[in-house]
This record gives structure tokens, C-alpha cells and sequence, in this order.
């Protein structure tokens, strides 16, 4: 299972044993050449489609490169970027806001966190098949139902507990989410 | 083998699991709060999930949040530690029908154990004698005072539901016995939601001596010897050793076997500490069950070389016993201090804060279990203890002298720790003679 819980170190699946860490370091070093063509493959694929972040998982190794709006974009490698081709998962390609138009920082600072009351499994629609309650642009008040949780079975219908529109959503359908995790950020009235 | 476990729980015991889960390749699931969200040992575990609050009802004893935890890892068992849910009979029941594997005895037997006053009369049908008292609860104070006459002051009155030397009240005499049992009452139901309580005749100058053991799935039991706890505060435990320093092997054989009996009577699966008084006769008198590992199992550990943790995940794993007691040997002395956030010089007041400096003491012989680094900081909203020193030598002598440099050694600044205090007690004249009894710490210092 990948799985990713934004703001949380969660690392997917089993961890490798020693000895095919110990394969896996020798095997990193000669890929150092291969991993530094790869990122600034990604870092093209990101201006040409305009992402902001990409995030991208292979077992223990993790890439995650920010772009802030035209400058240069910021790298961050944990621990070694051992990349393969075609084992990628790409996970939380954020593209940069549209139709509302870019946060400016002082607009981030404003929003209002909604966050996760209890452990369980996201869900952004009331079934399957329906539209999910909120949306980006969606109007809040706090007695708004904005999500699912479900725990033990039992489906937890989160409250807004905010007015205002929904203005980010950090979570996707069918994620695990623990205690705390902000789920949607919402622009107050 | 499990190939996941969650592990519920927090501070050294966690990262003990851990350290276990990791070297027999288990992929190990922490929980924590929000006030423990930067311990450094959840990054050993392969992952972390955040299940509430500081506060302990809200996280490491809320029960629902700790499931869905165990769910979205999708683990095959959790480890309850000691403390918080350990010894929770509902928490227990909820895993096994949740299809999760309590690491710990089945219901049943956490039940009939739990409950102090069924295990008195369990032990009494496997032949061992329980200290003199009530043969059950005890709900009305003028029946109650007419058994404790009959008992002989002065008298304990222990809740049924408590343990962990916590519900106890000790009466003189009468007019001391009506106050004290209201309020014994009052304090059971408050604490462990059960006002029930028996009575004991209060044992002079005991020594506590408990034995650990541990059970498999097919009845096969075996023990690991003694732990001498004589030196306790206000009935919690403060220093442990192994072997009994005034137990001969006739004794101790005598001691153990008397526990297997009892676990065995209870159908008892996984590890247990069988607790125990000695009077001044070296008669003993069985007082609890502990149906979970306990904070002192390194000090078996250092004496028979065995893992007690690994044993726990082993057998509730399936995995049978198929170790002889007779191969089951102790080698040498070793000793376990408690080290709490709390100043010896005001009474034992807790002193939270942020440690700025920790050194650790090693070398020879000198074990530290401990969650803590420079720059942790200790909170009020859970217990005190912060570390456990244990030593282990060949001799009793050669343990305590290590005991005294690791002791020295160990510096926590700038809270105040009870380090002083333990090194006071290790150095006392009567502790190398081992002339002690559960009243000692509170009379001497």
C-alpha cells in the first residue's frame, strides 16, 4: 500500500531488509549521473505544465521539488533520489492555482484549517457514484458537511466548523489520515 | 510471524517494542500525541500516526482512535506495552474482534487475573498461599470492621479493580478502619470505575519479590526466576534486582514453581509477573497477577539472556515453548533504578521541564533504556519516569559498584531527577546487607 499523509513522514510498505539496503547503496552510487539527468527532466516537465510541486515515491527513496512562481525550483532529495524509470508513482502533482488565481502569502497566512477530528479513511463524496460535498470555490458555514471519515466502519461526517469558501483541498479520496492532518484550508467571510 | 505490529504506547517501553519489532523484522507502527510528536524513536518505527491530544484519554487511551490506527496501517497485531491499555479486558476484546492480535493472555485470563480478588481465590485452588484476608469484596464498613478484627490490625483495604500499588489504605484500628474504608471506596471507584475493595492483614516489614513467567498457546509454561522489589515509595517501585539476595534455591524453587501453578490454573497465555510478600520467615504469600510485561523485565533479561519482549511477540505469534526450565539459567546480579522527573529534596515533586543536558553513563555492564535526548522535554501529562538504568555483574558487590559509577556518571540538567536519591538508597549500609523491607525507603530517607 502507498500510502501519503501530507505533513507526516509516512514511509509505504515493508522496510528492506539490510542486505538489499546495503545492494541498493551500491547500485545508488553509479546512478548518481542517471539521477541528476532525471530531475532536471522533472524540473522541465514542470515548467512546461506549470506544477508548482511534485512529490514522487519509489520504496524508500522520496524526490519532492517545490516551485515557487517563476523562480528557480528548490530540491529536496531524502535520502538518496534512486529513480527508476517506469516504477514511479507520481503523487500530489500540485498544479498551479488557476481560475482563482495565485495565493499571495498574506492570503495564505488568512486561511483557516479544517482539520482531521479523529484517525481514519478520507472520503470527499457521500457515496461513490455522488459529487463530493465541497469543492474548490465551495461556500462554508460551519455546519457544512465537508468530507467523510470513516473509522471502524463507521462513516464520521466532518463539520466545517468555518465560514467561508473552500479555497484549498489537501487530501485525496481513499486516503488514510491521522489525528490533526488539515484536510481543507477555507478563506473566511 | 507477524509481518506489522502497532504499538500502543509512548516514551521507553515503545521504543523497547521497536528495538524487538526491528530485529526480528517486523515492520512496527507507532502511535502518538500531539506532545510526543517530536520523539526522535518515532523514527525508528517504519511509520507514525498521529491518534489525538496531549492528553491521555484523548490518544494512548482512547480506544476507537488507537483501532483506526491499526486499520489504515493495516497491521496484524499491536503490543499494549505496560500501563494505559495493557491490562484493558475491553481494549483486549475489541482487538480480537476486530480480527487484530492482542500481544498479551486472552480475555478470559486477563480477567480472572485482573480481578484482585479472583486471583486470591485462584491461587488458593493451585495450592498457594494468599495473604491472610477478606474472601471476597466487602461492601458494608460494619462487616468489613468485624473482618478486620478477625484479621488482626493493622489491616489493608485494597480495591479489586486496582493494582500497580495503586487503591490501597492501611488502617490501625477501628476508628482509623471507618474512615479509611469510605475512602478507599471513593478512591477505587474514581480511579478504576469499580468502588470495590477486600481486605488484607498488613504483613510486617515484608519484602516484595514477584516471579516472571510466561505461557504458550499449548499450556506449556516456564519461569525466569525472581525480581526482588523491595525498595518501593508509597507502594511504587523505585530499585529492582535479580536474583532474591536472601532466597536460597530450595526457596526459590519453591517461589517459581508456585507461580507456574497459578498460570497454569488461570489457562494463562504470554508473560506475567506473579507478585509475592516474604515475611520475615522467608513464608510467601501471594498478593497480584500482572497480565502484561512490567517496566523492571530488564533486570530478568540481564540475568537469564533471554528476550522477554521477543518472547511475548513470538508466542503470540503461535510460537511454542520449546525451552526446558532446566536450561533456563541465571547468571549473576543485576540491578534496575528508576529514574523520575522528580526532586528527592521536595518530596518527590515532579519537576517537568526541558533537558538541556543529558549525558548517559556506559561501559562495562551498564544498560540504559530511555526515550529522552537533549532538548526533550519531560510533560506533566504523563508519568514521571524518564529512564531505567539497569547494571549487571557477576557479584551482588561488583553490581552495586557500578550501580554508584553509572549513577555518577548520568547527568540530566538542569530538571531535577531522583538520580540523587537512588544513589543515597544504593549506598545505604542496609541495602548492601539487604536488610530491607517495603517500609525502608520511607524510613530512611
Amino acid at each position: 500500500m502507498t500510502c501519503t499523509l501530507a505533513g507526516c513522514a509516512l514511509l509505504s510498505g515493508r522496510r528492506p531488509s539490510r542486505e538489499s539496503r546495503l545492494l541498493r547503496k551500491d547500485a545508488q552510487m553509479a546512478e548518481k549521473d542517471t539521477d541528476l539527468q532525471k530531475i532536471k527532466e522533472l524540473i522541465e516537465i514542470m515548467k512546461e505544465n506549470d506544477l508548482v510541486e511534485i512529490e514522487i515515491k519509489h520504496d524508500d527513496d522520496k524526490i519532492f521539488l517545490k516551485r515557487s512562481g517563476g523562480q528557480q525550483p528548490i530540491v529536496t532529495t531524502a535520502p538518496t533520489a534512486g529513480l527508476q524509470s517506469g516504477a514511479v508513482t507520481l503523487e500530489q502533482a500540485r498544479p498551479a492555482p488557476i481560475a482563482t488565481g495565485s495565493l499571495s502569502p498574506q492570503q495564505q497566512e488568512e486561511l483557516v484549517d479544517i482539520k482531521s477530528p479523529i484517525v481514519g479513511t478520507f472520503y470527499a463524496t457521500p457515496s461513490p457514484d455522488s459529487e463530493p460535498y465541497v469543492e474548490i470555490g465551495s461556500q462554508v458555514n460551519p455546519q457544512t458537511v465537508v468530507c467523510i471519515i470513516e473509522a471502524m466502519k463507521v462513516m464520521n461526517e466532518i463539520k466545517a466548523e468555518a465560514s467561508g469558501t473552500i479555497a484549498e483541498i489537501l487530501v485525496t479520496n481513499g486516503q488514510a489520515v491521522e489525528y490533526g492532518q488539515v484536510l481543507f484550508r477555507v478563506r473566511p467571510d | 510471524m507477524f509481518s506489522r505490529i502497532l504499538i500502543a504506547n509512548r516514551g521507553e517501553i515503545a521504543l523497547r517494542i521497536i528495538r524487538a519489532c526491528y530485529e526480528l523484522d517486523i515492520a512496527s507502527v507507532a502511535v502518538y500525541s500531539e506532545a510526543d510528536k517530536d520523539a526522535p524513536y518515532l523514527q525508528l518505527a517504519d511509520e507514525a500516526i498521529c491518534i489525538g491530544p496531549a492528553e491521555a484519554a484523548e490518544s494512548y487511551l482512547n480506544i476507537p482512535r488507537i483501532i483506526s490506527a491499526a486499520e489504515i496501517a493495516d497491521v496484524e497485531a499491536i503490543h499494549p506495552g505496560y500501563g494505559f491499555l495493557a491490562e484493558n479486558i475491553n481494549f483486549a476484546r475489541i482487538c480480537r474482534d476486530c480480527g487484530i492480535t492482542f500481544i498479551g493472555p486472552p480475555v478470559e485470563a486477563m480477567q480472572l487475573l485482573g480481578d484482585k480478588v479472583e486471583a486470591r481465590k485462584l491461587a488458593s485452588k493451585a495450592k498457594v498461599k494468599v495473604v491472610p484476608g477478606s474472601d471476597g469484596t466487602v461492601e458494608n464498613v460494619d462487616e468489613a470492621l468485624k473482618l478486620a478484627n478477625e484479621i488482626g490490625y493493622p489491616v489493608m483495604i485494597k480495591a479489586s479493580a486496582g493494582g500497580g500499588g495503586r487503591g490501597m489504605r492501611v488502617a490501625h484500628n477501628d476508628i482509623s478502619f471507618r474512615s479509611a474504608f469510605g475512602a478507599a471506596q471513593a478512591e477505587a471507584k474514581a480511579a478504576f470505575g469499580d468502588g470495590n475493595v477486600y481486605l488484607e492483614k498488613c504483613l510486617l516489614e515484608p519484602r516484595h519479590i514477584e516471579v516472571q513467567v510466561l505461557a504458550d498457546n499449548d499450556g506449556n509454561a516456564v519461569h525466569f526466576f525472581e525480581r526482588d522489589c523491595t525498595i518501593q515509595r508509597r507502594h511504587q517501585k523505585m530499585i529492582e534486582e535479580s536474583p532474591c539476595p536472601v532466597l536460597d534455591e530450595r526457596d526459590r524453587e519453591e517461589l517459581c514453581t508456585a507461580a507456574l501453578r497459578i498460570i497454569k490454573e488461570a489457562k494463562y497465555v504470554n508473560a506475567a509477573t506473579i507478585e509475592f510478600l516474604l515475611d520475615k520467615d522467608k513464608k510467601f504469600y501471594f498478593i497480584e497477577a500482572n497480565t502484561r510485561i512490567q517496566v523492571e523485565h530488564p533486570v530478568t533479561e540481564m540475568v537469564t539472556g533471554h528476550d522477554l519482549i521477543k518472547w511475548q511477540i513470538k508466542i503470540a505469534a503461535g510460537r511454542k515453548i520449546k525451552l526446558k526450565q532446566r536450561n533456563i539459567k541465571h547468571s549473576g546480579v543485576a540491578i534496575e533504578c528508576r529514574i523520575n522527573a522528580e526532586d528527592p529534596k521536595k518530596n518527590f515533586a515532579s519537576s517537568p521541564g526541558t533537558i538541556e543536558r543529558l549525558i548517559l553513563p556506559g561501559g562495562p555492564g551498564v544498560r540504559v533504556d530511555t526515550h529522552v535526548h537533549q532538548g526533550w522535554t519531560v510533560s506533566t501529562k504523563y508519568d514521571s519516569m524518564i529512564a531505567k538504568l539497569i547494571v549487571h555483574q557477576r557479584t551482588r558487590t561488583e553490581a552495586i559498584e557500578t550501580m554508584k559509577r553509572a549513577l555518577a556518571e548520568f547527568v540530566i540538567e538542569p530538571i531535577k531527577t531522583t538520580i540523587p536519591a537512588c544513589l543515597d538508597i544504593i549506598s545505604h549500609n542496609l541495602f548492601a546487607k539487604s536488610k530491607i523491607d517495603t517500609g525502608f525507603v520511607e524510613r530512611n530517607f
